[in-house]
């Protein structure tokens, strides 16, 4: 049968038609579908060309980037020389010029331990952990408010600009996490007593505005405590972001324990295993895993209302920027103020989502 | 709490230490006996503190005359009214923004979110930067924005942005007509509330005659032409007694019209565009949460793209999107109290600010403002939970 010489050679394929394929094609296909595609595609090339040359002529093309006084900002575009010659107080507040390195070494242990952790291979984790969480808020806060071994003390008022605002998120954050793991616990608990304690305070905290959190903070803390204490407004602003995000941090969570599954709780009890060591040993390792993405958003959420405190007389990072807005020499440089800060907390939110997202994918490794 | 399970009718009974009833009693009485006590120390503390401020305590201090002024008010207000009224007044203010930043995001979260899902790439690029870079930017920051580097520098009400001679925005504000109702203008909303019935009516015979006999009825094109029919048969019948004031310049401001200061159009526009970039997450994730095969078997049960939209997927769209949805409104609403920071005069700005720092009462005050914002959450979240109830997909 096969040995009869075929009648017909096979023609090869046609290459398909050039409106198909390459460029043209895929502009075809996305965007100029449709006669209404078309309008649309118009309609956003136009807004484009309305918006884009002329925000890179001002931030680029016409700014000022050279000199060091308002004078040198002659032309029509931003005048970067106002963010350069604020950028120390924008970073550090009023923190004095001389003592800048303690912040700098303060953040620098921080990165290159919290680095450590991102390598794979490396063997001493579990110790560099137990310092970041225990160790290293004890060496930070010797560190930025001194007052021992020959440091001199920098009252906390003087603490601002990026600084603050980091400091209010993370340590916000970090001492949060902790009692929101409680009060999860505590929302899922089946003792009526405990579990009405736990919502309560969930949603009281989770159906007020953080404003109104922080306005108690500075003015009825004062009232709460013996008379002759007194506390800064650092600390007490501190503890009113941590009672905050722990209500949000205790409904993350309390996601992720509803979505371990039943025969985890069963397996452990058919262990042997009492309460606190079934949690410890194996609900919590997997919830708070599922919830880490979720935890990276609120902590994204809280950075950026630490912008808040400055309603309450904080100079955090937008502080200070409003702060050098209204300063008589420098008036006028608003906008190139609020588009540096809109810079920097853009950057430090999508590139923290960014990394939540890599991690998701990473830790997904399903039941 | 050790181990769950019949304890209770285990022949070897555990002792009563272990016993887990026990243990769980003890604990939960530890527990809110330490928390109790903790709010006495509290209460006691204040009592002892404010005694010696010489700081008066109730709730006499509403009816005091306030004698403050209000920037913005709905109702009427002045120096003599009440801190009471003065609370009445500013709550007002937050619910206005409140409402109309929901409105406004509302519109552009919805044009966003299907923008993000159109088939066109460039469209859909452009929704995507415009969430990224909407969503990642503290929304105080973006408030000074459009307060401090847009409105402040407007020009003079001499030199106005206008538009159709109607319109007018300056460093004042936002002036727009204002409509004047005359005598016999209750007949359109009369005529309006008419409709609504006649179209619950026509609805229910609708239904009814679809399930007795099978037959459609386009409710919705009828129920268009009632609701808009009616009132405007109505204002026809009356000679639409309806007219604008417009605003007019006069001298070195606008004269007539209404005023919308520029902190709540700062506040306003601010809310909704930020607001509006989680909304379009919100409506994107809903939409592709209802699969394909849902549109292909709707098409293939013979319904036409409208009625397969209508009927099959905007609902399972929207059983999604409405929780998320109500969920930012909330946030929507807790928001405005950033008003404080540009001084728009909300309930934070007026009652928690300003009768805070004159009156001293502290803890009644701000026990006030967050029992408001308490009470518009939970409301709103129990609403949400009879939804969903009613909602929840009935599983096997």
């Amino acid at each position: 049968m096969t040995d009869a010489a075929p009648a017909f050679e096979r023609a090869p394929d046609l290459p398909p038609p050039a409106s198909t394929v390459g460029v043209v094609g895929w502009m075809r296909q996305n965007l100029f579908s449709t006669w209404y595609n078309t309008a649309l595609t118009v309609l956003a090339l136009w807004l484009i060309w309305e918006a884009v040359p002329p925000v890179v002529a001002w931030a680029f093309v016409d700014a000022d980037w050279t000199g060091s006084t308002r004078d040198a900002c002659a032309r029509e575009g931003a005048c970067w020389v106002f963010i350069k010659e604020w950028f120390g107080q924008f970073v550090y507040g009023r923190y004095p010029i001389d003592e800048r390195w303690r912040v700098n070494l303060g953040a620098a242990i921080l990165v290159v331990c919290a680095a450590t952790l991102f390598f794979p291979r490396f063997p001493w984790k579990a110790w560099v952990s137990v310092f970041l969480l225990f160790g290293y808020p004890v060496v930070a806060f010797f560190l930025f408010s001194g007052d021992v071994m020959g440091l001199i003390w920098v009252e906390t008022p003087l603490w601002g600009g990026l600084f603050l605002t980091l400091v209010l998120a993370i340590v916000g954050c970090v001492f949060a996490l902790p009692i929101g793991i409680v009060l999860a616990l505590g929302r899922r608990s089946r003792m009526p007593g405990v579990r009405a304690v736990c919502v309560a305070f969930i949603e009281l905290w989770r159906g007020v505005p953080l404003i109104t959190v922080l306005f108690m903070a500075s003015v009825m803390f004062p009232l709460f405590v013996p008379e002759g204490l007194t506390f800064d407004k650092l600390l007490r602003a501190l503890i009113g972001i941590m009672l905050f995000q722990a209500a949000y941090l205790a409904e993350v969570i309390r996601g992720g324990l509803q979505a371990i599954p039943r025969g985890q709780y069963e397996g452990a009890q058919a262990l042997g295993l009492n309460y606190w060591k079934a949690m410890v040993l194996v609900i919590l390792p997997q919830a708070l895993k599922l919830v880490i993405p979720g935890i990276v958003n609120s902590f994204i959420a809280l950075l950026k209302d630490t912008t808040l405190v400055l309603i309450i007389g904080l100079l955090d990072f937008l502080g200070m920027i409003q702060a050098a807005g209204t300063n008589p020499d420098w008036l006028g440089f608003a906008v190139e103020g609020y588009v540096f800060a809109g810079f920097v907390f853009w950057v430090l939110c999508f590139g923290i989502s960014r990394y939540s997202l890599h991690l998701e994918r990473k830790l997904h490794t399903g039941h | 709490m050790t181990v769950s399970g019949d304890a209770g009718g285990a022949p070897a009974r555990a002792s009563f230490w272990n016993d887990p009833r026990v243990r769980a009693a003890v604990f939960q009485i530890l527990v809110l006996g330490g928390i109790i006590l903790f709010g006495v120390y509290i209460v006691n503390n204040t009592l002892v503190n404010m005694e010696s401020r010489g700081i008066s305590s109730g709730f006499d201090f509403m009816t005091r005359t306030a004698g403050f002024d209000i920037g913005m008010t709905l109702i009427g207000y002045d120096e003599a009214s009440s801190y009471g009224r003065a609370f009445v007044v500013s709550l007002l203010n937050t619910l206005l923004v409140s409402a109309i930043g929901i409105a406004f995001a509302t519109l552009l979260g919805f044009l966003i979110g299907i923008a993000r899902l159109s088939s066109n790439w460039l469209i859909s690029k452009l929704a995507e930067v415009y969430i990224e870079i909407i969503r990642n930017i503290p929304l105080l920051l973006q408030i000074f924005f459009w307060y401090f580097a847009v409105l402040r520098v407007l020009p003079s009400p001499r030199r106005s942005f206008e538009l159709a001679d109607a319109f007018f925005l300056n460093l004042r504000g936002l002036f727009v007509p204002r409509p004047v109702f005359e005598a016999g203008f209750a007949a359109i909303p009369i005529g309006f509330l008419v409709g609504l019935v006649a179209v619950a009516l026509v609805a229910r015979w609708a239904r009814r005659r679809r399930e007795a006999t099978g037959e459609q009825f386009p409710t919705v094109y009828v129920s268009i032409g009632i609701l808009a029919g009616l009132p405007l048969l109505a204002g026809a019948a009356t000679g639409f007694p309806l007219s604008w004031d417009y605003p007019v310049l006069k001298g070195f401001n606008f004269q007539g019209g209404m005023t919308l200061i520029p902190e709540l159009v700062a506040l306003v526009i601010a809310l909704s565009v930020y607001t509006a970039s989680f909304i379009a997450e919100v409506v994107r994730s809903g939409i592709q949460a209802v699969s394909r095969g849902q549109t292909e078997a709707a098409h293939s049960l013979g319904l036409r793209p409208g009625p397969a939209l209508r009927l099959v997927i905007v609902p399972q769209a929207l059983r999604v999107i409405i929780p998320p949805l109500t969920n930012q409104y909330l946030n929507l609403t807790k928001n405005s109290s950033l008003a404080a920071a540009i001084a728009y005069p909300d309930l934070v700005l007026v009652f928690a600010g300003t009768a805070l720092m004159q009156t001293g009462q502290a803890v009644e005050i701000i026990a006030i403002t967050m029992a408001v914002y308490l009470t518009i959450s939970l409301s709103i979240s129990a609403a949400m939970n009879l939804y969903n109830r009613k909602m929840a997909l009935v599983e096997r």
